[in-house]
């Protein structure tokens, strides 16, 4: 089999384009706000918090309910069920009861005739505070041991005694800012009630399962009561994994209360105070190491803030463990994993889940030791790469069978020229006073699988019509991610029929029950065998029926291009399915998959959490402006791993976009709260994502086309997360220009996102320094 | 209504415009109900996103058709449907993603390129992107990569990373049609029967008098001259005067506030011209930033990057030069260069008018010297001398549509080396766009050499005390006027632009 001996339309390896491509492009995709409204909708808006941590004295909202339209006002007393929507812990309310956590949280809600009257509505209301003293920063939190999960350590070896008798030493401290997931479709669900109580909920979320549950549990019912439905997303990355439960809870709340359809969605400004992001750390590390370069041991403290609950936050801290090793062998290793509990928003999922700070700490420590030794940082990555067959298992005790970085970063080192621009560039800087230039070379490693070995698990829906078309439907959820364009690309390559003669349809939990998050860059892995698994069991059907129908062996069946082919037979897909329908063979069957080769116990951190590796390196070259930190983005060149890629037009779409995406968290996209804990980069006049001005011409992206070594669904890779985390070069290329201010003798002290103004702080201390 | 006397000529009290060949007629229209609200609410239209609901992400991108001042052809411009208020559609054509579609539902070229390009992925940037790219196929035949990321610098894509993007702006015009129709043919060829047939259908939409539309005892009044304009302003001093609405809009999407009377000034004919006369431009206070930039570019193509750099097209598009002076922000992006040039405004108040310098206008954080019922006219810039050099930097996190944290601008004239007038403006420093007066006395009779910047630098510390907030730190800020007067300082007598803003491109 294979793209080139196979004719259907959209066959396996194509670069079919994005199933929903000409729906989005004619503006004919539906929404969750797109959809028809019911008759009598009621609208609905959140009040929140101002107060970072008080205890709410009192609670006047005799304005909000007279105001015009409002039909109904809603506070934590009103839940009838669990005042809860936190996917791990039960430490999220739903709405505050009495006691607010961060600026932002949700106090109550407010159901109108109209979006404008209850978002009128909600700034009526009069809260009264008495103020608790917040905790705002993650290094005053950690001092105060407020955490909202205990302190987690990996050791290996005996790092502090390699530390101490390696040749050299360094020590730091570098801050990481955190990042928001800016979907442009901001937060939204729409919830109608049904017959006895039941509520039927349209939700923008990575995990309508967990929608489900957490619906049951706030009104009071239970799973078989809800049905969440999710047709796609306007963008995702993590931020509807678990967050869009919040706005579907007071949704579902508010329609059983008022017996009428409801539908919250969320003011961008609101959504970007009210929902999680990505982490930022406090990252200390103490390193020894030998002439080469080599590491003898490292040291880590990570520090993240969590906000006011736990959320993924474990799950994330621990992936910032497994990832600060990012390529390299850390022979003797200790790795302190702090949780910090702060007075703000309840940080969360965002692609690359806690891997691409872990990682980006082993980078500042690797990039360090090169300046102090006065060799090229790609000397030293290479130095403390993990070998094959020899310095290959993990610190969390999982050998690396897949490595392929070194051959990736030969080729690239090649195919970048990187040698011979690093020379040109140092020529560049010599003679150039204000406009800096810096290059750099970074890899990726990174792990494939939930780290929560119970989650790797799929089910997946085909129905075969008499017409031959098919109805595909599985657990995964569409952000934008292709992940239904691929799926669907399996169910036509296994039942050989073009793709347009498969109907992808919305996720939906009475279909396929108690699905994963979309998450973990795992929605190809497992859907995709999910349905492959669903389509060969009809396809073993319509074998078996065949052989017998047209009295041939069952070797003698072939599929092939819409046609199925018994010995001299040929009837087309549609006239198969037909006569199996009328020889009553069944043609729907469910499909389901579990990763193998996973085990892993997270009580000692050590097993096998990941069924497979994903790699890829990256060089990027900037230029910076010494007066004022400016910096731009000259060339970018990308070798990734896709394994064999499902789609190429996807797989790439994922590594440009997940590579701009990393730029963005690591340059323009600043998170700045005042001395009050209120966060004021809430909307995108004060939160700069990139733009395609900030995208450079010269960005060439190859991918590193080799089969998975493990059985993956055609030997495929994933691809969503990891290219994220090749825009630390980006980082590393900005750090190397603010290094050649001091002609390469002053380690530059440049803390994340580098904005103009992180960059001109880093470039004075060169000079101060100097 | 006072101005129903304006030239004795009908007021109109309902808002007409065209979508899909179709005259639309709103008869109470709410005056603040958006453009974006209207068609996802009313006409359940819900191609157009709404992404941000403040202009700043372009997911809400339509495009307005009018007739040109030529009077022969139709312009077509993006615009941000999100904070755009319906009344000032009237007369006026509406082209939604919805509209591109010929009759035969073919898809447009910009639509069928981001499809072949794989130009979307979760697809909500989408419309928002296709209605720029088609802007962009109708204003421009052959756009090179910077004039594509010009065009594109509204809309903001979170998945793409924008490479297939721009690749489909390029791919658009290879999918050639010999259609006759205006919206298929790229550029600005000649007039075909359907551009014909479209200015046609809007000029019997066309008014001579006044818009006055009311809903819930609220008002919006669009004179069509000036005289209607200043009496309007006096019968209702308290009125919301409404340009092109990029600042507006946000006070009713974000601050919901309520607003009584607004009178726009977008229909007024003396202010919505521009003029060059022999010691000035004179651009009227409702000129789009579109169309101004053009005029000042010409006369200081050294400000070009300070313009391309300001907001987005869909914002330019709708945002006015008048409304950006007039708003009295102290971070807009124009008023530093238009202080370092020494501009002045005319205001109007009834009958009567005034010149008042530019740098005389900003009186305190958001207070200008505009009295009630008083209102910007126009823009008195005057033409540069040859020997004046003219810089003004941007400092931003982002190039693009960004707000400055700190913006400056200089104007220099030497005789010899010897500074004869210098002007030293900054946006970002203070409550108000102000002038850096012991700066520019560091500087004027002194040589032009690094101890007098030196000087100068340090006497920046005496003009401002900058705050710290989410675009920077008062450190920063501090430090970042200084150098960039060193940066101007540097470029003086090199050919080269300064910053790095080209680079990469």
């Amino acid at each position: 089999m294979g793209a080139e001996s196979s004719k259907i339309s959209g066959a396996v390896g194509t670069a079919f384009p994005h199933e929903s491509s000409r729906l989005h492009v004619t503006g004919h995709a539906t929404y969750t706000d797109d959809i028809p409204e019911p008759q009598e909708i009621l609208h609905l808006a959140v009040g929140m918090s101002s107060n970072p941590h008080a205890r709410i004295a009192n609670l006047d909202l005799s304005a909000v309910s007279a105001a015009p339209g409002v039909a109904y006002v809603m506070t934590a007393d009103d839940i009838p069920g669990s005042n809860n929507c936190g996917p791990v812990l039960d430490d999220d309310p739903i709405l505050a009861p009495g006691l607010v956590q961060y600026a932002g949280q949700a106090v109550f809600a407010v159901a109108a005739t109209t979006v404008d009257a209850a978002r009128k509505a909600a700034r009526l209301a009069v809260i009264d505070y008495e103020s608790l003293p917040p905790v705002l920063d993650i290094r005053e939190a950690v001092a105060q041991g407020s955490f909202v999960l205990p302190t987690e350590r990996i050791v290996r070896g005996d790092s502090s005694g390699a530390i101490a008798g390696a040749r050299h030493r360094l020590s730091g401290s570098v801050d990481l800012g955190g990042q928001d997931q800016f979907y442009l479709e901001g937060q939204v669900a729409l919830a109608l009630p049904k017959e006895d109580g039941d509520i039927f909920v349209y939700s923008s979320t990575q995990h309508p399962g967990e929608v489900q549950h957490l619906v049951a549990g706030a009104i009071g019912k239970q799973s078989k009561d809800v049905v969440v439905e999710c047709r796609r997303m306007g963008g995702a990355f993590g931020g509807k994994e678990s967050q869009a439960a919040l706005i579907a809870c007071i949704a579902a709340l508010m329609a059983a209360k008022t017996g009428k359809a409801c539908k919250l969605r969320l003011d961008r400004d609101v959504d970007m105070l009210m929902t999680g992001k990505r982490h930022d750390f406090a990252i200390d590390y103490e390193v020894g190491f030998d002439e080469s370069g080599r590491i003898a041991g490292v040291e880590f403290m990570f520090a993240s803030r969590c906000g006011m609950s736990a959320d993924l936050s474990g799950a994330i801290n621990d992936r910032t463990m497994f990832h600060c090793d990012n390529a390299y062998f850390l022979e003797n290793v200790t790795i302190v994993s702090h949780r910090c509990k702060t007075n703000t928003v309840s940080n969360t999922a965002f692609r690359g889940f806690g891997g691409p700070q872990g990682m980006f700490g082993i980078e500042i420590v690797v990039d360090e030791i090169a300046r102090y030794l006065k060799i090229d940082s790609l000397a030293v990555r290479r130095r403390n790469f993990y070998g094959i067959g020899t310095r290959d298992v993990t610190q969390y005790r999982q050998k690396i069978e897949d490595n392929v970085i070194h051959d990736i970063v030969d080729s690239l080192v090649e195919s970048s020229a990187y040698e011979s621009r690093v020379a040109a560039l140092r020529e560049f800087n010599a003679a150039s006073d204000v406009l800096k230039k810096g290059i750099a070379l970074t890899p990726v490693k990174f792990g494939i699988s939930f780290t929560a070995t119970h989650l790797n698990q799929a089910g997946a829906l085909v129905h075969v019509y008499t017409d031959g078309t098919v109805h595909l439907n599985h657990g995964g959820t569409e952000m934008g991610q292709g992940l239904f364009t691929k799926v669907a690309q399996v169910v036509a390559e296994e039942l050989q029929i073009d793709i347009e003669q498969i109907k992808i349809t919305a996720s939906d939990t009475s279909k396929v029950p108690n699905a994963s998050a979309t998450a973990a860059s795992s929605g190809a892995d497992l859907n995709g065998m999910a349905a492959q698994a669903a389509a060969r069991k009809i396809k073993g059907r319509l074998v078996e029926f065949a052989a017998a129908h047209f009295s041939v062996t069952e070797q003698e069946i072939k599929f092939s291009k819409n046609k199925v082919h018994a010995g001299d037979n040929v009837v087309s897909f549609a006239e198969l399915a037909h006569l199996a329908w009328f020889a009553r063979v069944s043609l729907s069957a469910t499909g389901y998959y579990r990763t193998p080769r996973i085990n892993y116990d997270r009580a000692t951190f050590s097993g096998r959490p990941f069924f497979y590796f994903a790699y890829g390196a990256a060089v990027a070259e900037v230029i910076i402006d010494t007066l004022t930190g400016e910096n731009r983005l000259l060339r970018v060149d990308i070798l990734h791993d896709c394994g064999r890629s499902l789609n190429p037009a996807i797989d790439l779409g994922q590594i440009e976009g997940g590579f701009v995406q990393g730029a963005g968290w690591l340059t323009s996209e600043q998170l700045w709260w005042n001395e009050a804990g209120e966060l004021k980069t809430h909307a995108p006049s004060t939160y700069k994502i990139p733009l395609s001005s900030d995208v450079p011409a010269e960005f060439n992206v190859r991918m590193f086309d080799s089969p998975n070594p493990e059985k993956t669904i055609y030997r495929s890779k994933a691809v969503g997360e990891p290219p994220l985390m090749l825009s630390l070069s980006v980082f590393h290329a900005i750090r190397d220009a603010v290094a050649s201010v001091s002609n390469y003798t002053v380690h530059p002290h440049l803390h994340a996102p580098a904005t103009p103004e992180a960059v001109l702080v880093a470039v004075m201390a060169q000079h101060s320094s100097a | 209504m006072a101005s129903a006397k304006a030239a004795g000529r009908e007021i109109r009290r309902c808002v007409r415009f065209i979508l899909d060949d179709e005259v639309v007629t709103i008869k109470h229209p709410d005056p603040t109900r958006t453009v974006l609200q209207y068609l996802r609410e009313d006409l359940q239209r819900t191609g157009t996103k709404e992404g941000c609901a403040e202009g700043d992400c372009g997911a809400c991108t339509v495009v307005v058709a009018e007739v040109d001042d030529t009077g022969t052809r139709l312009q077509a411009r993006a615009i941000n449907s999100c904070i755009q208020f319906l009344p000032t559609l009237d007369g006026k054509e509406l082209l939604t993603v919805e509209s591109l579609r010929d009759a035969n539902s073919n898809l447009h070229p910009a639509q069928q390129a981001m499809i072949e390009c794989h130009g979307s992925q979760c697809g909500f940037c989408t419309p928002g992107f296709v209605m720029s790219l088609f802007a962009l196929y109708k204003n421009n035949a052959n756009p090179g990569r910077r004039e594509v990321d010009e065009a594109l610098a509204g809309n903001l894509c979170r998945c793409t990373g924008y490479n297939p993007i721009v690749a489909a702006a390029r791919e658009m015009y290879r999918e050639s049609s010999d259609t006759e129709d205006w919206r298929y043919q790229a550029g600005d060829g000649q007039a075909g029967k359907d551009e014909k047939r479209r200015i046609a259908m809007l000029r019997k939409i066309e008014r001579d008098g006044p818009l006055q539309v009311t809903a819930d005892k609220r008002q919006f009044l669009a004179p069509r001259d000036i005289n209607a304009l200043a009496d309007l302003l006096l019968q209702y001093p308290s009125a919301t005067l409404l340009a092109g609405g990029t600042d507006v809009g946000l006070w009713v999407t974000k601050q919901h506030r309520v607003l009584d009377t607004i009178i726009y000034t977008g229909d007024v004919a003396e202010l919505t011209r521009a003029t060059c006369t022999e010691t000035h431009l004179e651009i009227g206070s409702a000129v789009t930033l579109t169309d101004a930039m053009p005029l000042l570019l010409e006369h200081y193509p050294s400000l070009t990057e300070l313009f391309i750099r300001f907001a987005s097209p869909p914002i330019r598009n709708a945002g006015t030069l008048g409304g950006n002076i007039a708003n009295g922000s102290p971070i807009g992006d124009t008023m530093p260069a238009l202080l370092a040039l020494r501009t002045q405004l005319t205001l109007r108040k009834g009958d009567e008018t005034r010149i008042l310098p530019l740098a005389d206008f900003y009186l305190a954080y958001q207070e200008t010297a505009l009295r009630k019922g008083e209102f910007v006219e126009r823009i008195l810039i005057p033409l540069p001398t040859h020997d004046v050099r003219v810089e003004s930097y941007k400092i931003s996190k982002r190039f693009d549509q960004d707000i400055s944290a700190v913006c400056a601008a200089f104007s220099l004239q030497l005789e010899g080396n010897r500074v004869a007038a210098f002007v030293a403006a900054f946006g970002g420093m203070a409550a108000i766009p102000a002038r850096a007066l012991n700066c520019e006395r560091a500087l004027v009779g002194q040589q032009w050499n690094s101890e007098s910047i030196a000087a100068a630098m340090n006497a920046l510390d005496e003009d401002f005390t900058p705050l710290s907030d989410m675009r920077a730190s008062a450190a920063y800020r501090q430090q970042v006027s200084k150098n960039l007067l060193q940066r101007f300082f540097l470029a003086s007598g090199s050919a080269r632009s300064a910053g790095v803003y080209h680079y990469g491109r």
